[in-house]
């Protein structure tokens, strides 16, 4: 029995072939409308994250499963003071898969070591949210038609995104890829991360405004900078339209760029961007639907012919 | 000079950094043992200054050194029978230490999980780095 911890545990074959699946998914949705009839997901979710949850859900219902779980901590046996490890026992007599999501970094792999159903990690804490790492490589692959050779520019907050972190992770697996870092001082990569691009000889550049780079990028990445991560205002006043995406600043982009952004976005992408074919982060959403739904269908080990 | 005598069987744990052997005891977990132990503190080394040196007595294959080259793998294990050393233990990095180090990520599920094991997995090797096996927090702060 496999569970997902980090998008690492998959291998690039393994991750290709997870792909295909969510590309074919894409192609002939109604092929897979009863692939998981009969099949319950629970999604047992200790903090809220609507946009993640809903997606797990809608992966399920879309394979004709059904979908059990709670949205937060309060409403569950947690709140008595039950451990993960006895939850996911429970859980394990009542769904045939499980998606967690956990405050406490390591939570899914506790319950995943003690669980008789597959568990994929749904977030834990800043630690891991392997999904989101697959939705953006099955975009990127999806709308580039490839994962290799192309210049990546990550733009925000560099420091505490664990989502950049699984992204940088998951790319360097891959080659021809350059790296370009954007963000404030305060904000920057940690150098855990560049130490080792450093090692794996694999270039990566570090700039403080996006405008500068714009023309060299294949795919930008957007995150969001938030205010409490200054150390003063006045730094904050000064930078924030540096990191602001809008249609002056895609005018200096290559035409086929794609803009990516694992939402919520606030204002760092200007809505007028919303419109211009390059912006890719709504249909990332929906691949984020389709690659839940290889995961769910890899992982019960159910082919569908 | 302070004269500890000779064990008959057993360990003897020599170019122990000074002050560290009380450390050692407990991970070891000596305490537990019904048997003769003996802990010298601040012996004079040639090689060192100071150093300590810890003696116990005991079956051979009662102790699980392997945690010793967590702690410090420059201390020397000598293997006593009949009264003399018939080997040197090399001491090679665990891969994995259950219950020794705790992690002290607040945000880490060992925090608020009952009753599991504290487990950390060498990550590199050659950099000596041990990380939280669940949430992967470097253990940063040496015995």
């Amino acid at each position: 029995m496999r569970h997902l911890m980090n998008p690492l545990d998959f291998t690039v074959e393994e991750l290709h072939r997870l792909f295909d699946l969510a590309n074919d998914i894409e192609d002939h949705m109604d092929k897979y409308a009863h692939a998981c009839a009969g099949k319950k997901l629970a999604t047992c979710f200790y903090e809220p994250s609507t946009r993640t949850r809903l997606s797990f859900e809608a992966a399920m219902l879309n394979l004709g499963g059904n979908v059990i779980g709670f949205s937060e901590a309060s409403s569950s046996s947690a709140a008595k003071g039950e451990s993960v490890s006895d939850t996911i026992r429970v859980i394990s007599c009542f769904a045939d898969i499980c998606a967690m999501r956990h405050p406490k970094e390591g939570a899914p792999m506790v319950a995943a070591s003690r669980s008789s159903i597959p568990v994929i990690n749904a977030g834990d804490g800043g630690h891991q949210h392997p999904t989101q790492t697959l939705t953006d490589l099955l975009t990127i692959r999806s709308l580039k038609g490839r994962l290799d050779n192309f210049t990546i520019g990550l733009c925000g907050d560099l420091k505490f995104g664990r989502t950049v972190h699984s992204l940088i992770n998951a790319l360097v697996r891959y080659e021809g890829i350059k790296f370009i870092f954007i963000s404030p001082r305060e904000l920057m990569v940690p150098d855990y991360v560049t130490d080792m691009l450093k090692e794996k000889n694999i270039p990566y550049e570090e700039v403080i405004r996006l405008d500068d780079v714009m023309p060299k990028l294949d795919l930008l990445y957007m995150t969001r900078v938030q205010k409490e991560r200054f150390f003063n205002e006045e730094d904050y006043v000064r930078l924030k339209d540096f990191y602001i995406l809008d249609k002056t600043k895609m005018k200096l982009a290559k035409p086929d760029m794609l803009v990516l952004h694992p939402l919520p976005r606030v204002n760092e992408i200007s809505v007028e961007v919303d419109e211009d074919p390059r912006a890719a982060y709504f249909k990332q959403v929906q691949y984020g639907v389709y690659v839940r739904m290889a995961l769910i269908l890899t992982l019960l080990n159910i082919q569908v012919d | 000079m302070l004269n500890v005598g000779k064990i008959e069987e057993g360990f003897v744990l020599d170019h122990i950094k000074a002050g560290k052997s009380l450390s050692i005891y407990y991970h070891l977990q000596l305490d537990k043992l019904d048997c003769p132990v003996a802990l010298i503190k601040n012996a004079r080394s040639n090689k060192m200054g100071k150093k300590d040196i810890v003696k116990v007595e005991c079956d051979i294959h009662m102790l699980d050194l392997d945690v010793l080259a967590f702690i410090d793998h420059n201390i020397t294990v000598n293997v006593i029978k009949d009264g003399k050393i018939v080997s040197k233990k090399e001491l090679m990095l665990p891969k994995e230490i259950k219950n020794v180090i705790r992690c002290k990520n607040p945000r880490c599920i060992t925090s608020i999980e009952q009753g599991l094991p504290h487990i950390f997995v060498l990550a590199d090797e050659e950099k000596e780095i041990y990380r939280c096996k669940y949430c992967e927090e470097k253990y940063a702060e040496h015995l």
